[in-house]
């Protein structure tokens, strides 16, 4: 390799805006963590110091965690998620399969068909999805949330699995037929464990955009019983505008748990990234 | 496959497709469809009545919906601008030096700089929203230490800047996923090709400009229709830092908020279902337009590097 790539200045010049633009990515979010364990008038006085054992207060919390209900949000926003990624891996992964195993009429045409879904926002539906749910009386439900997300994830996870489940061995899945297995079990059983990787991508590609969404919560399911975590942080936000110490820690208590289960599936999302799964 | 019309009728294949393909089909194509067939209804008299493009006549001739949808179009296309502009060389330059071989701290710096994309818009906006405020001071005080304090104006409430800085705050949010898609097209360019390079004597800049940027533009397409789509679609953000109204004075009204609005109503106006629809008929088109542009010129034209 030839030294003039990687000079010294040239590494320094580098690591500098590297730095910098962490420093930018993640400024926001330690600022309103820090400010939210100070008392009122250390938010205000000195804004980007940290919490001293004098300014160190709770308050925000205990209002967050008296006034809201987020406890009940936090399961509605985890039932739906979990719900809605379940589905949507277990018919993703079994249409994957259909698409790729087998040679069908109507085989790239139906490749096509769930492939639209992609890059046609499920949103531009919602007048007609409001009616419809409102038809079958699913409004103001989780389920209605949970239907809604399965076919917003089903998509681009039957693209993405579809091209792992190429890969997987013929030998392998013959070698079953002549066994005697059935196709399902073929698939439960031999498929399956192999595209283990690809669904756990899958699966934090379809995450993230369910938990975070705030459009159809907003309009589908507002109800205070339905209402997501999103969402209602989105409300209280509104209400407590003036409550600064409130208004900081409730924005800290969503950012953390997305936060943690960030540090923890990081690994994995940016392998899924840059291993070429979204093409 | 000789004995392929003799084969019996497979139905595990209609078994394992049918699930995704019915909920799909259901919950997205059928709304998707109907949205399009409201937006050539409207109702008169407690019954929908078939109007043909009337409510498209009013979209773009009656002073009440039409300086509003303009207003909201321009917005939109500024929004994209913005992402286009400030997006993309930021994500190319950050997937750049993270490729550079040999760098440490890579995979923190990774990690640390996709952070924003995992938020959501409710935490995003409202984040900004208290940093940007005159109250707090955050803004105004770092800005003085750079001692550029007299610079500072909130920009979100002034109608010049609020729609401008509401897109930076996005492309904040967003540029992890360019730096990632971009980051892999970069490790993927085979050693080869950089090696005859440099046997050439192409290195450092010229290297990048002549030998990698060709080689990435297919992602870069790829972004480029990801962010025209997510634009396009966009109303999170706006809704949770300025409302749906949109302020101040409308002047961060994209489409996404504009569909809200006619489609719930707000305050004095009543929610208009059939209005709704024809604004999301007209996203509907805008969006397919851009993915038609991009399957038919961009992807014919760019190649991905292959052997």
């Amino acid at each position: 390799m030839s030294t003039a790539t990687h000079s010294l200045p040239r590494t320094i010049g580098a690591h500098a805006v590297l730095l910098t633009y962490t420093v930018i990515a993640l400024f926001p979010v330690i600022i309103v963590i820090v400010n939210s364990f100070k008392s009122r008038a250390a938010i205000f006085g000195a804004p980007l110091a940290p919490p001293t054992p004098k300014t160190f207060d709770l308050i925000g919390y205990t209002t967050v965690i008296g006034q809201g209900d987020f406890i009940h949000y936090f399961q509605n926003s985890l039932v739906v998620t979990v719900a809605s990624l379940f589905f949507v891996l277990l018919f993703g992964a079994m249409a994957a399969f259909a698409l790729s195993e087998y040679r069908f009429r109507g085989n790239s045409l139906m490749g096509l068909y769930l492939a639209l879904g992609i890059m046609i926002p499920i949103r531009l539906g919602t007048v007609a999805i409001l009616q419809l749910m409102v038809m079958s009386g699913l409004v103001n439900t989780l389920t209605a949330l949970i239907l809604v997300y399965t076919a917003q994830g089903l998509p681009l996870a039957v693209f993405i699995l579809s091209e792992f489940m190429k890969q997987v061995s013929d030998d392998l899945k013959n070698a079953g037929r002549i066994d005697g297995l059935s196709e399902y079990t073929i698939f439960f059983r031999l498929v399956l464990p192999l595209v283990r990787p690809s669904m756990a991508t899958v699966a934090v590609f379809t995450m993230i955009p369910i938990w975070n969404d705030l459009w159809f919560p907003l309009i589908l399911a507002p109800s205070e019983e339905t209402k997501t975590v999103t969402l209602g942080a989105q409300l209280f936000l509104g209400q407590f505008v003036t409550n600064w110490n409130a208004i900081l820690a409730a924005l800290s208590l969503a950012i953390m748990p997305v936060l943690i289960l960030y540090v923890i599936f990081s690994r994995q999302l940016i392998r899924g990234i840059t291993s070429g799964a979204v093409k | 496959m000789a004995a392929a019309p003799k084969r019996p009728f497979r139905w595990h294949i209609v078994v394992f497709l049918a699930p995704a393909v019915l909920v799909y089909t259901a919950i997205m194509i059928l709304p998707l469809a109907g949205t399009l067939q409201l937006s050539l209804f409207r109702n008169i008299e407690q019954a929908q009545v078939f109007v043909g493009f009337e409510n498209f006549r009013r979209l773009f001739g009656d002073p009440n919906w039409s300086v509003n949808f303009w207003n909201a179009l321009r917005n939109n296309v500024w929004f994209f601008i913005i992402h286009m502009v400030v997006q993309n060389p930021i994500g190319v330059l950050l997937a750049a030096l993270l490729s550079s071989p040999r760098l440490r701290f890579s995979a923190f710096y990774r990690t640390a700089i996709f952070v924003p994309t995992i938020l959501s818009f409710v935490i995003v906006g409202f984040a900004w929203k208290l940093i940007l405020s005159p109250l707090w001071g955050v803004a105004p005080n770092l800005m003085d230490i750079v001692g550029l304090k007299s610079l500072f104006t909130p920009w979100l409430g002034k109608e010049q800047y609020a729609l401008t800085t509401l897109s930076l705050i996005s492309v904040w949010q967003f540029v992890g996923i360019p730096m990632m898609l971009i980051y892999a097209a970069l490790l993927s360019i085979p050693e080869e090709v950089i090696e005859a390079a440099e046997c050439d004597g192409i290195t450092g800049m010229s290297q990048f400009w002549k030998i990698k940027l060709p080689l990435i533009l297919p992602s870069i397409g790829i972004i480029s229709i990801l962010t025209f789509v997510g634009n396009f679609n966009a109303f999170d953000l706006i809704y949770t830092a300025q409302g749906a109204l949109a302020g101040p004075n409308y002047s961060t009204d994209i489409l996404g908020t504009f569909l809200y609005r006619a489609f719930f109503g707000f305050q004095l106006q009543v929610g208009d279902p059939n209005m709704g629809a024809a604004i999301a008929t007209m996203m509907f088109l805008i969006i397919l337009g851009g993915v038609c542009v991009y399957l038919f010129l961009v992807q014919t034209r760019l190649r991905r590097y292959q052997f």
